[in-house]
This record gives C-alpha cells, sequence and structure tokens, in this order.
C-alpha cells in the first residue's frame, strides 16, 4: 500500500523538520506494506525535494502555484484528498503540528473516517490493521491504538523519532501547476510572530528553556532568553507565568497548555505541579535549576542544580557559549 | 446566532492513572471526572460571554456519552448554559463523537460550534476537525482569541511561533486554545437554575467504531536526579554532552 504524506513548504520554499519525520514514517509504513511513498509538497525548494527524498520519499508532487492551504485547513484537506484519489493511495501521513493535525482531521471527515492522532511510532501492521504507539493522559501513560478501517488517517507527533538520511535515496520528482480553484472560506488577514529564542517553534524544538514563578516578574526573562539563544532553543513558561502575562499563552507548556517532548528541557524557578510535568514529561533529558531543594520538579528530573537561578542561569549561559566555541 | 458547545467528561486534572482488565482499559474506580479544561474553560465561557454581550441568543451544550455524565453536564448548565443535550452512547474514539456531532448538528443547525482544541485524557485534538470536515463547514483550529463581527468570525489562531488573525463567515466550527477566556466559578443561583433547565437525552446514531485502545502502561518515572554544584555549571555541560548526548 502506498503512503501518501503532505509538506506544506508555501511559506519559504523550506519543508519543515515535522514533514521531513512524517515522510521517513510513511517510508517505513509503504516498506511493510510493498507500497512507495508518495510526497504532495506545495512550493518546495530544490534543496527541500532532495532532502524530501533522502528521507524516504519515492515520488514527490510539488505545486509551484499559491493555494490557501496555510489560511484555511479545509483547502489543504480538499487537494489531499483529490491527490490521495488520483494516486489510488489510502493511508495518508501528516505531521501533527498545528496545521498537520487539523489538516489531517478535516481530510478523515471528508472521507468518512477515523485517524490514528498523534502517534510516536508504529507497533505492528497486519493485514488491514495498523497498531500506532501513541501518548495519553498527557504524558502520564502510553497506549497502542489500533485503525482498521479501509482508508487510513495518521499523524507523527514531531520529535518522536530520528531520521535515518539516505543522501543514495532518488524520487521521481513532477513539478505541477494546480488548476483546480480553491476558494478559502477562512481568510488570514495578518500574521502575528511571537517567537523569541532563536525563532524556534515550540512544539517541534529540539531543547527548550523554561521559567516559572522564581524569575519574580517579566523584566528577568532576560537570562531565560540569553540561554535560549545560546542553545538554539525555544523558550516556554509554566501555568502561573502565562496566567499572569509575564508570557504569552502559547509559551504555556503542561496539561492545559502545549504538551512538548524535546530532547532537553530545562526548567528554572517551575516546582514541577502534576499539571506541569504532564505536558513535558515526555521530554528525554529534563534539567532543573530551582532554590527549593524539597521542589516536586527535582523527583522527574535528571540533572538538578539547587541554586539561585539570578546566578546560575547567567554562568550557565557562559558555559554553554564556551563549549559551543570549542564545538567549531 | 445559536451556539452550540460540545462538553467532554475528562478524569480531574490531579486524578491517579491506572488500568484495569489487564491494561486494556483505564480505571475509573475513585476517579473524579469533570468538564474537559478546553472545553469548560475556554470554549464555554467565551460562548457566554459572547451572549452576554448580546452577540448570541442562546448557548447549548452537548455531550455524546452515557448517564453517568449527567452531572457534569448539569455544571456546564450551572455556569450559564441555556439547554443540554446527551447522546447516549460510549464515546469510543473521536471519530464515533465527531459521527453523533454531525447527525445532530445536521438536524439542529448551530451557526458557531465553539469546542476544546483537545481533552486532557485522550488528546487526540482531532474531533473538531472531523466534525468540520463530515459538515464540510470551515475549521477554525487552535483559537486563543475569538469575535464576532455581525456574520463573521474573527479569530487569533494559534500556529507555530506565533498566531494568524482569520476571518470566517457563519456557520463556522472553531476549536479554542487556552488564553480565548478566564475560568469561571459557578455561583449558587446558576446551580440552583441548572437544576431545572433541559437536558435532552437523544438515541445514538449507528457508527462504526474506527480505531480501539489496546494496551495502555504507565510512563516509566525515571532514575533519580544528579546533582551538581550550582558553582560548576561547566559540569553540567559535559554530563549533557557526554551523558545525556543532548548537546
Amino acid at each position: 500500500m502506498s503512503v501518501l504524506v503532505f509538506a506544506d513548504a508555501s511559506n519559504n520554499g523550506k519543508v519543515k523538520k515535522a514533514s521531513f519525520e512524517a515522510t521517513y514514517f510513511a517510508s517505513q509504513i509503504a516498506q511493510q506494506t510493498g507500497g512507495k511513498c508518495v510526497v504532495l509538497s506545495l512550493k518546495a525548494d530544490d534543496d527541500s525535494k532532495q532532502k524530501l527524498a533522502h528521507a524516504g520519499a519515492q515520488k514527490i508532487i510539488n505545486i509551484t502555484n499559491d493555494i490557501p492551504a496555510i489560511s484555511d485547513v479545509s483547502v489543504a484537506a480538499k487537494m489531499l484528498l483529490k491527490y490521495a484519489q488520483t494516486e489510488g493511495i489510502k493511508d495518508v501521513v501528516l505531521p501533527n503540528d498545528s496545521q498537520g493535525k487539523a489538516v489531517a482531521s478535516y481530510l478523515a471527515g471528508l472521507l468518512n473516517t477515523g485517524i490514528a492522532p498523534a502517534v510516536t511510532s508504529l507497533v505492528s501492521i497486519n493485514g488491514s490493521t495498523y497498531v500506532f504507539k501513541r501518548n495519553v493522559f498527557s504524558g502520564k501513560a502510553y497506549a497502542q491504538i489500533s485503525i482498521s478501517s479501509d482508508k487510513k488517517i495518521i499523524t507523527l507527533l514531531p520529535n518522536s523519532l530520528q531520521i535515518q538520511w539516505n543522501v543514495q535515496n532518488t524520487a521521481e520528482i513532477k513539478d505541477i501547476t494546480e488548476n483546480d480553484n480553491y476558494t478559502p472560506r477562512v481568510i488570514v488577514k495578518s500574521v502575528e510572530k511571537t517567537t523569541t529564542g532563536g525563532n524556534v517553534p515550540l512544539p517541534e524544538a529540539e531543547i527548550v528553556v523554561s521559567g516559572g514563578r522564581g524569575l519574580k516578574g517579566p523584566e528577568n526573562w532576560g537570562i531565560i532568553e540569553d540561554l535560549a539563544k545560546a542553545l538554539g532553543a525555544a523558550t516556554a513558561c509554566s501555568r502561573p507565568v502565562a496566567d499572569a502575562h509575564w508570557r504569552p499563552h502559547h509559551e504555556h507548556v503542561g496539561q492545559t497548555g502545549t504538551t512538548i517532548r524535546p530532547y532537553l528541557y530545562i526548567a528554572i524557578g517551575i516546582s514541577g505541579a502534576i499539571q506541569h510535568l504532564a505536558g513535558v514529561s515526555g521530554s528525554k533529558t529534563i534539567v532543573v535549576i530551582n532554590t527549593d531543594k524539597e521542589a516536586p520538579f527535582f523527583k522527574a528530573a535528571d540533572y538538578g542544580i539547587v541554586g539561585d537561578a539570578f546566578e546560575v542561569v547567567p554562568k550557565l549561559t557562559e558555559a554553554i557559549k564556551k563549549f559551543k566555541a570549542s564545538q567549531q | 446566532m445559536k451556539i452550540l458547545v460540545p462538553i467532554a467528561q475528562v478524569p480531574d486534572t490531579t486524578a491517579k492513572i491506572s488500568f484495569t482488565d489487564n491494561n486494556t482499559k483505564f480505571n475509573a474506580t475513585g476517579v473524579q471526572f469533570i468538564i474537559n479544561p478546553y472545553d469548560e474553560w475556554y470554549a464555554l465561557v467565551r460562548a457566554l460571554e459572547l451572549k452576554e454581550a448580546g452577540l448570541a441568543q442562546k448557548v447549548s451544550v452537548i455531550h455524546v456519552g452515557l448517564a453517568d455524565a449527567d452531572a457534569t453536564i448539569r455544571k456546564a448548565l450551572a455556569l450559564g448554559a441555556d439547554d443540554s443535550f446527551r447522546i447516549d452512547t460510549d464515546p469510543a474514539d473521536a471519530y464515533v463523537v465527531a459521527q453523533q456531532l454531525a447527525q445532530f448538528i445536521k438536524n439542529n443547525p448551530y451557526e458557531l460550534i465553539l469546542m476544546g482544541k483537545e481533552t486532557i485524557s485522550y488528546n487526540s485534538g482531532v474531533a473538531a476537525g472531523i466534525l468540520a470536515g463530515l459538515l464540510d463547514y470551515p475549521y477554525i483550529a487552535n483559537a486563543s482569541k475569538l469575535d464576532i463581527n455581525g456574520n463573521t468570525a474573527v479569530a487569533h489562531q494559534d500556529i507555530e511561533g506565533g498566531y494568524q488573525v482569520v476571518e470566517c463567515a457563519l456557520p463556522v466550527v472553531i476549536s479554542a486554545n487556552k488564553g480565548m477566556a478566564e475560568q469561571r466559578i459557578p455561583n449558587m443561583k446558576g446551580i440552583m437554575a441548572a437544576r431545572t433547565k433541559p437536558l435532552q437525552v437523544i438515541p445514538a446514531y449507528p457508527v462504526n467504531i474506527i480505531t480501539k485502545y489496546e494496551q495502555f502502561e504507565l510512563a516509566p518515572g525515571r532514575s533519580a536526579c544528579k546533582f551538581i554544584d550550582p558553582n560548576n555549571v561547566e559540569e553540567l555541560v559535559h554530563l549533557l554532552h557526554t551523558e545525556a548526548k543532548v548537546i
């Protein structure tokens, strides 16, 4: 069974990391089911197309004209549906980022079928039943979910796998103009960027530096941003910080904010309430810096420093800079 | 304009998670259930605010689930919803929930369907999108701000690294993210009024279940935390590089 991936690069021609991961994941499913990995990309540049091939794409259909897919997910879903039908493909994989999840779920509705959302790995394929692993209860537990519909929609949680790039891989590349007229119903009036700390989007970030009430006020966030910049990390915060409007709501990680699973999570001045831990427990390595040695977060941490953030964090930033310089 | 707020029932945020039947079912024994926070704090409260501002005439809540959820639905009525519906079936997966809602909405049209971006139990975050696809309504996901301007919804749609200001003519399905409204506590008047507000139980539509949870396991705990001298942060950098291999 061939597998179709959607990779929207219309923003700047660059395919996102989460879409390469989805492509690699789809190629593994295709391999097991004896099919091909086909990518439908939007305005991908040559470099991105080559990298899609290296990630496992065997065929790339690249649409070169403007399609309002970012603004209206139903447009992306309808276009994806059309190419799934013309290519005769029943399995579709998207990254579980904000756009991917919305497009995938809309597509499931159009197809009148279900979806295996935010999976982290493939467990087994047995005939028409696929079993995946995913996180449930905000990271407090794992589950195996099976999907057995004729048409399958799957989204892959970002940072769930390491792509094995194969630079020998080549793909059949078709650059085409999409002639169907898609009229968007949702219109984007403006785009506001709120990312700090090296412009890394939070859910995809490999390293996240996060601050809590221990920082005492929004004016002290400079030390968080400096450390994030030194590490190439995204910045995040705890719920009380977002509720007090020290930081924007989208930076709130936790059970009722964003769930993240970076390789490295550095929590500064965060006590570690159960709801916060739920949103970050999928992180590979957790570092906690807190003045209170009884803070519950230390029980969930791999490395801890008991100390004053205003002294420790600037020192850590300098040490990271020195380390980075020594690696070049 | 009429607003429909689908609500899910989830274990309380502090509930201890465990499983029964050979780790194939969630163990609900002793667990307190609440309205899914994204549905309650953001979607329902914003719907009520729009009504209070004279922009909506009616706010209905709907739940797909069994009779044990009636107390949860009454809480939504206590917060200020005008009436409520329960579609009487097990909410087996997001597709089942979306299908039941779609069938209901086809027979009972609402201009705005406003629900949380995901449940804090299964964290799927796809019911709203499937619902929009089934109805072929436009869909705004992850909205952290919502206003209604005549026949148009104006929203801040959260995306990676920021948000986009979007506009869409009604009817529309919108999923609510943190920031859209602030949590409210029901007052005594609301709690009393909720007792007599309508809760209509509707038989389920026949729907196939597409996905199934086969097996659960608790996330493993971490090994003991390694403490590092605050005067020797170089040691932390060294360990992150050589031991954890994350930088």
